[in-house]
C-alpha cells in the first residue's frame, strides 16, 4: 500500500471512529473533543490534497471557532458531574434510521458522479484567484452569496445584542 | 557535504539526496520526518529553558535584583535543576476531576504550539514547510491551543480553574481577531501569505520601515494582541495568582504543569518570532539601498542570528510589559479589544488597501 493511501485511511479511520465516539458519548464536553479531533482529521484530509487553504479554513474556523464556542458554552452552563441519560429505544431507532438514509443518498450520489482519473500533477491554489472569484459579480463569482451571508451575520449579531441587553 | 550558514538549502538537499539514494522515497520522508520532529523538540526545551531563565533575569533586571546566580555561571543551570525538580515531583491525580480530559489538555496546549513552530522560517532554507498560505495557517493552529486551556479548566472541577478557564475562554477569542487583522496588513503589503515571500519581499527595507505609519500601528497592535493571546502580563488574568491562585493550571503538578509552562513560553517565541518575520525582515539582514558598503557587513552575520536577533528583542518588549503594567480587570480588557484595538484595526486595514492602491509605500 502506497504511503498516500495509508494516511488517507488513518484519517478516514480517525473520522469515522471519533463520529461514533461524539454521538455516543454520555459527556457532553467529551463528545467536543471527539468532534474536535473529527473537524482536525477532516483539515488533515484537505492537507493531504494539497488544498492548504481549505485545511487552514476548516482549522481556524470549526477547531479554533466553533468548537472553541461550544466548548465555551459547556462551560458556562454544564458541571462536570452531569451526564445524559440514555435516549430512548424510539429515538435511537429513528436516529439510525436517518442515518442510514443520509449516508445512503451520499454513498449513491459519490457513486454515481462522473469522477475523471488524471495523471497531471496537482494544481497550486492560488490563493489570488480565491479572493477574486469570491468577490466576483461574473460566472462562478460568489459576490451575492457573500453578502447575502454577511446580512444574516449581521441580523443575527443585532438579535444577540438585544438578548444580551434585557428590555431596555 | 555542503554547508553553508547563510544558506541551509545546499545542506537540506544533501541530507534529502543522502537519504532516498540509501533507501525507499517512502522511508526517506519518514526518517525525514522524523529528523524534524527530534529537531523541533531539541530546540523546543532548549528555548523554553532559557526563555524562563530570560524572564528571570529581565524580571530582576526591572526590580533591581540579581535573578538566578548561584546555579553555573552567572545562574545559567537554574532552569535545568527546576526542570528536573519539576519531572521528579509527584502527579497529583484528582478525585472527582475527568481524568481522561484532565490528562489531554496539557498535550493539546502542546501540540498547538508544536503546529505553529513547523511554519516558522529560522533561516534561508531552513524551514520544515513553506505552506502557500503560512501566515493563514499560524493563525490557524494558535488558535487551537486555547482548547487546551479551557478543557483543564473545566476538567479540574475547580472553580478556581473554572473561572480561570473562562476568562482566558473570553480573552482568546477576542484578541484572536485583532492579531488577524495586524498579520492582513502586511499579506496586503506583501501580496503573498507564503511566509518566505514575505520574507524575501523584505530584501530592500523591512516593512515596519516600508509600509510607515500603518505598518507600524499594526506592529503596535500586534504586540498588544499576542501578549494578550499568550495569556501573558498584564493580560494575565487567566491566572492571575493573586486572586485564582493559579487559574486554569491550579490542580495541576509536576511535568503535566511543566507542560502548561513550557506552552507559555514556547508561544511567547512563536508570536515573537511571527512579528519579527512579518514586520522586522525574518532572517533577511537590515539593508538600506544605496548604501552597499553597510549592507555588505550586515550580509556578513548569518541570517539564523538575525531571525534569534529580531525575536529576542521582541521577547523582550513583552516581558517589559509584563513587568512594568498592572494587571488589567476583565472588562477592561475587553473594552481595551472591542472599543479600541478593533475599530483602530479595521480603519488601518482600509488606510493600507488606500495606499498600496496608490502606491504611497516605499516599494
Amino acid at each position: 500500500m502506497e504511503l498516500n493511501q495509508l494516511m488517507f485511511f488513518l484519517l478516514a479511520g480517525l473520522i469515522l471512529f471519533f463520529s461514533v465516539l461524539a454521538i455516543t458519548s454520555r459527556k457532553i464536553l467529551r463528545a467536543a473533543i471527539y468532534l474536535l479531533t473529527v473537524l482536525i482529521a477532516t483539515s488533515g484530509l484537505y492537507f493531504m490534497l494539497n488544498y492548504e487553504f481549505m485545511a487552514a479554513v476548516q482549522l481556524t474556523l470549526y477547531a479554533g471557532g466553533i468548537v472553541v464556542l461550544i466548548i465555551f458554552s459547556i462551560l458556562l452552563t454544564s458541571h462536570i458531574s452531569h451526564k445524559f441519560e440514555q435516549p430512548a429505544l424510539a429515538n435511537v431507532f429513528a436516529g439510525a434510521l436517518t442515518g442510514i438514509l443520509g449516508c445512503g443518498v451520499a454513498i449513491w450520489s459519490i457513486i454515481k458522479f462522473p469522477f475523471v482519473t488524471t495523471t497531471q500533477p496537482a494544481l497550486v491554489v492560488d490563493m489570488k484567484v480565491v479572493g477574486t472569484q469570491l468577490m466576483n459579480t461574473g460566472d462562478y463569482g460568489y459576490a451575492l452569496p457573500f453578502e447575502v451571508i454577511s446580512v444574516l451575520l449581521l441580523a443575527a449579531m443585532i438579535a444577540a445584542i438585544i438578548i444580551a441587553k434585557k428590555g431596555n | 557535504m555542503d554547508f553553508n550558514i547563510y544558506d541551509f538549502t545546499s545542506f537540506t538537499t544533501w541530507v534529502h539526496n543522502a537519504l532516498t539514494s540509501s533507501m525507499s522515497p517512502g522511508w526517506a520522508m519518514f526518517v525525514e520526518l522524523a529528523i524534524v520532529g527530534v529537531v523541533f523538540i531539541a530546540f523546543y526545551a532548549v528555548i523554553g529553558l532559557y526563555l524562563v531563565y530570560a524572564e528571570r533575569k529581565v524580571c530582576a533586571l526591572i526590580q533591581n535584583r540579581k535573578g538566578p546566580n548561584r546555579v553555573g555561571p552567572f545562574g545559567l543551570l537554574q532552569t535545568i535543576a527546576d526542570l528536573f525538580k519539576l519531572l521528579m515531583k509527584e502527579l497529583i491525580y484528582i478525585k472527582n476531576a475527568d481524568k481522561f480530559l484532565f490528562n489531554l489538555a496539557p498535550f493539546i496546549v502542546i501540540i498547538a504550539s508544536f503546529m505553529a513552530i513547523a511554519a516558522l522560517p529560522f533561516a534561508k532554507g531552513l524551514h520544515a514547510i513553506d505552506l502557500n498560505i503560512g501566515i493563514f495557517y499560524l493563525f490557524a493552529v494558535s488558535s487551537l491551543g486555547v482548547i487546551g486551556i479551557l478543557l483543564a479548566g473545566w476538567s479540574s472541577n475547580s472553580k478556581y480553574s473554572l473561572i480561570g478557564a473562562i476568562r482566558s475562554g473570553a480573552q482568546v477569542v477576542s484578541y484572536e481577531l485583532s492579531v488577524g487583522l495586524a498579520l492582513l496588513s502586511i499579506v496586503i503589503f506583501s501580496g503573498s501569505m507564503q511566509l518566505s515571500t514575505i520574507v524575501e519581499s523584505q530584501a530592500n527595507g523591512w516593512w515596519i520601515i516600508k509600509g510607515h505609519i500603518p505598518a507600524i500601528i499594526s506592529f503596535l497592535i500586534f504586540l498588544v494582541a499576542s501578549t494578550a493571546e499568550t495569556n501573558r502580563g498584564p493580560f494575565d488574568l487567566a491566572e492571575a495568582e493573586s486572586e485564582l491562585t493559579a487559574g486554569f493550571h491550579t490542580e495541576y503538578s509536576g511535568i503535566k504543569f511543566a507542560f502548561f509552562f513550557l506552552a507559555e513560553y514556547m508561544n511567547m517565541f512563536i508570536v515573537a518570532a511571527i512579528a519579527a518575520t512579518v514586520f522586522l525582515g525574518g532572517w533577511m539582514p537590515f539593508h538600506i539601498p544605496g548604501l552597499d558598503g553597510m549592507n555588505h557587513v550586515m550580509d556578513y552575520i548569518p541570517p539564523f542570528v538575525w531571525f534569534m536577533g529580531k525575536t529576542a528583542f521582541i521577547i523582550f518588549i513583552m516581558m517589559w510589559f509584563k513587568w512594568t503594567f498592572p494587571r488589567l480587570r476583565i472588562d477592561q480588557l475587553l473594552k481595551l479589544e472591542w472599543k479600541y484595538l478593533l475599530p483602530l484595526n479595521l480603519m488601518n486595514i482600509v488606510l493600507i488597501a488606500f495606499i498600496v492602491l496608490m502606491g504611497w509605500y516605499i516599494k
